[in-house]
């Protein structure tokens, strides 16, 4: 028994859009909401395949507390499932200690909370090794990498 | 056991040099109180009544001897209060009705999920005590907060003679894969997964978010059967099938559906409505339906990149082979020499007797056995082991179980691989520690939270509950005429002393601040001796601290009177009361209740 393997067509899709383990991060005064067709504002209770991406260069995720997690898993599905190419950009209660499990969902920008110091936040993507599970931007997981 | 390779290490000491640098933030203001907590809780660091308390996760209970060490080594040196914080907890505890116990402390606590707990250690030294546990590989993550905890499992997967696959390997494969998953680090409320791998159900799978049955399919092919939606806590739930056979090199990709639906879809208003068994609930088949789709998906659009590698799974599987133990001499003839001196002693000693019915047990090497060595005993609380006892447990651990260990959801210790000529032995040593109570099964070897007395969610206290029925029943001879019964005692709702799987289950409640008791019978966690799993039934309007020795005592008197005979043995007290129904004892509880003394 062998699990479903890729075919190409997926493989070209899901590769990684880039190695670089890090995120832009910007503080609120240099995040604005953009009017644009480009640009999508999405509540974290909305299902991302239900979304209309054409055109689509940037959306911005929403984590209300630090502590609700949906917008990763909208997250995952988005630069994933969907291989949407953009910016995905976190916002709300965007804290430090949650950098690097966003930039492993998929995020590129992160919009620190009002008053967050930033200068902790670079020695976090240093910390790690490597992680067990494989990510939406970072693949295999370490438990197929031997075959 | 599953040897760490220099990743697994690494891993280990980044994430205990991650919460220092949280730890340090904190302190220095620059992490709030709420900004710390779920990070904090994450790495199994809790604040309770008193003290902070530490949760170190045992990886479905698998620890080795050199690990009990160090948590010997935490007990004696950081489990300690100072003396004004210990001034201050006992003058609150003397306040407490009734005779409150002294409080005590340089002690570890094994728990219901099969992990260890500490009571005294300071916030301000954690980060040196994940320091220490990381030396050998140990850790407290996903001991708590809103994430994938410990998974547990069968306390004798790998020996028992019953097991149709050891769940050790693909406990490991999900603990890797839950391991600071990124994208379930804050679920809508905490999450926790089981796996047996035996006919017998010892892992109370109906009991949690995901239950896992191992099974062959007509094939021979290895798979799992999977539950969803189990829980106890306010409102006690047994999981549904969501499944009857998935390929074992799919459980990674299945399991990310069931989670990513519930994180999307679980209730996130009320924490009483927030746990898994609340959406399979109210969604029903269109959460089975969702997650269906989502595991295809998973499959056909994300490349499946969870499937389990062959390659990956035989390296993990390796690790779980039978120690090397010296039985090059195993005859037919070591065999019968070794069982006849068992015999022999066993006649001499009726001590040593019992303690080979009550606590040992069968193992698939027919050299081997299993043995449970009892933490229930009079002066200490349900699963609690003093740092001497810790190291004692160790030097047994490494001198008659090739070092190795399981901690048990009953709050014991099992030792997995010993010789049968070595049972006498261990018995004299256990016995010296007070660790050989032939009470495996029984009333007294009952499971109790820690309650009141240090928890800061509880109702009431558990312990002197505990200590109140394990006093009344020393009597050997009474305590196996009573037979098995599965006591289970929680000071509060949530439900960690598993009362609702209790063939007798008590429950603190407070009343108009006073401490009150809940008292249900016929409840199951799932093993054979009591059936499917299933909720006890409330007797009635909860019972006053000193009422519920008596009301106990006359559910049991209740039992030998309408016991019956079965295959050359008295009923079990559960099946007396599966067959007989539960007003007898109704009766019987609600006429031993007194007015307040």
């Amino acid at each position: 028994m062998t699990g479903p393997s890729a075919s190409n067509d997926i493989a070209s899709r899901l590769a990684p859009t880039s190695n670089k383990k890090t995120m832009k991060i910007i503080s609120t005064p240099e995040h604005h909401l953009v009017e644009s067709p480009a640009v999508l504002a999405v509540a974290n209770d909305i299902d991302p395949r239900t979304l209309d991406l054409q055109g689509v260069k940037r959306i911005d995720l929403t984590f209300p507390k630090f502590t609700d997690g949906r917008a990763y898993s909208q997250a995952f599905m988005l630069r994933r499932r969907l291989g949407f190419k953009g910016e995905l950009r976190a916002t709300g209660d965007v804290l430090i200690d949650q950098l690097v499990q966003m930039q492993r969902t998929g995020f590129d920008v992160a919009v620190l909370r009002e008053g967050v110091d930033a200068s902790a936040a670079p020695r976090q993507f240093d910390r790690f090794a490597g992680f067990y599970q494989g990510s939406a931007v970072d693949t295999p997981p370490q438990f197929s990498k031997s075959d | 056991m599953y040897r760490y390779t220099e990743f697994d290490q690494q891993f280990v000491r980044a994430r205990a040099a991650q919460h220092r640098d949280q730890l340090e933030r904190w302190q220095a203001g620059q992490l709030s109180d709420d900004e710390f907590k779920p990070l904090r809780l994450q790495n199994g660091w809790y604040v309770q009544r008193y003290a902070p308390m530490l949760r170190v996760a045992v990886p479905y209970g698998e620890i080795s001897a050199p690990q009990l060490k160090v948590l010997a080594q935490i007990a004696r040196d950081y489990d300690t209060p100072d003396t004004a914080l210990l001034t201050k907890a006992q003058a609150m505890q003397d306040k407490l009705p009734g005779a409150a116990p002294q409080l005590t402390s340089n002690y570890g606590h094994f728990t219901t999920r099969q992990n260890v707990q500490f009571n005294w250690i300071p916030l301000s030294k954690s980060a040196d005590v994940m320091d220490l546990l990381a030396s050998v590989n140990m850790h407290g993550i996903q001991t708590s907060g809103n994430c994938i905890r410990n998974t547990t499992t069968d306390e004798l997967a790998g020996v028992a003679v019953d097991e149709v696959v050891d769940p050790r390997p693909y406990a490991e494969l999900i603990r890797q894969w839950s391991t600071l998953h990124p994208e379930f680090a804050f679920l809508p409320r905490k999450f926790k997964i089981a796996i047996t791998g035996a006919s017998e159900d010892r892992a109370a799978i109906g009991w949690h978010d995901v239950g896992l049955q191992m099974v062959k399919n007509a094939a021979g092919e290895v798979g799992f059967k999977v539950l969803v939606g189990g829980g106890m806590g306010r409102t006690p739930v047994v999981g549904s099938q969501i499944r009857a056979f998935l390929p074992w090199n799919q459980i990674m990709n299945y399991l990310e559906a069931v989670v990513r639906v519930y994180n999307r879809w679980g209730r996130r208003d009320n924490l009483y409505k927030a746990r898994i068994k609340i959406l399979v609930k109210a969604e029903g088949q269109r959460y089975f339906d969702e997650v269906e789709t989502e595991y295809q998906e998973i499959l056909s659009q994300d490349g499946g990149m969870h499937t389990i590698a062959q390659s990956e799974f035989d390296r993990i599987n390796a690790c779980f082979v039978s120690p090397a133990l010296d039985l090059t001499r195993l005859t037919d003839e070591w065999l019968a020499k070794a069982e006849a001196d068992i015999s022999k002693e066993a006649a001499k000693n009726s001590a040593f007797a019992r303690w080979m019915v009550q606590n040992v047990v069968p193992h698939r090497n027919r050299a081997l056995r299993a043995v449970k060595l009892s933490f229930k005993r009079v002066d200490q609380a349900p699963g609690d082991a003093t740092a001497d006892q810790l190291d004692a447990a160790a030097a047994l651990v490494d001198q008659y179980s090739a070092g190795q260990a399981r901690v048990t959801h009953t709050q014991n210790l099992v030792l997995p691989w010993v010789r049968l000529d070595q049972l006498h032995a261990l018995w004299q040593a256990a016995k010296a520690l007070g660790l050989a109570q032939p009470n495996i099964g029984l009333l007294t070897d009952m499971i109790a939270c820690p309650g009141g007395d240090y928890c800061a969610l509880a109702n009431a206290r558990s312990l002197p509950l505990a200590a109140a029925i394990t006093e009344r029943y020393q009597d050997l001879d009474e305590l196996n005429d009573l037979g098995r019964i599965d006591f289970h005692i929680s000071g509060c709702i949530n439900s960690c002393g598993h009362h609702h799987s209790g063939h007798i289950g008590i429950l603190g409640v407070d009343k108009d601040g006073k401490e009150w008791y809940q008292v249900t019978l016929g409840g199951s966690d799932g093993k054979d001796l009591s059936g499917a799993a299933v909720p006890g039934k409330v007797v009635g309007p909860a019972f006053s601290s000193f009422e519920v020795p008596d009301v106990i005592e006359a559910i049991l008197d209740t039992y030998k009177a309408l016991r019956l005979p079965v295959q050359g043995r008295h009923e079990y007290f559960i099946e007396t009361l599966q067959r007989v129904g539960q007003d007898p004892f109704k009766l019987a509880a609600n006429g031993a209740r007194h007015p307040s003394e």
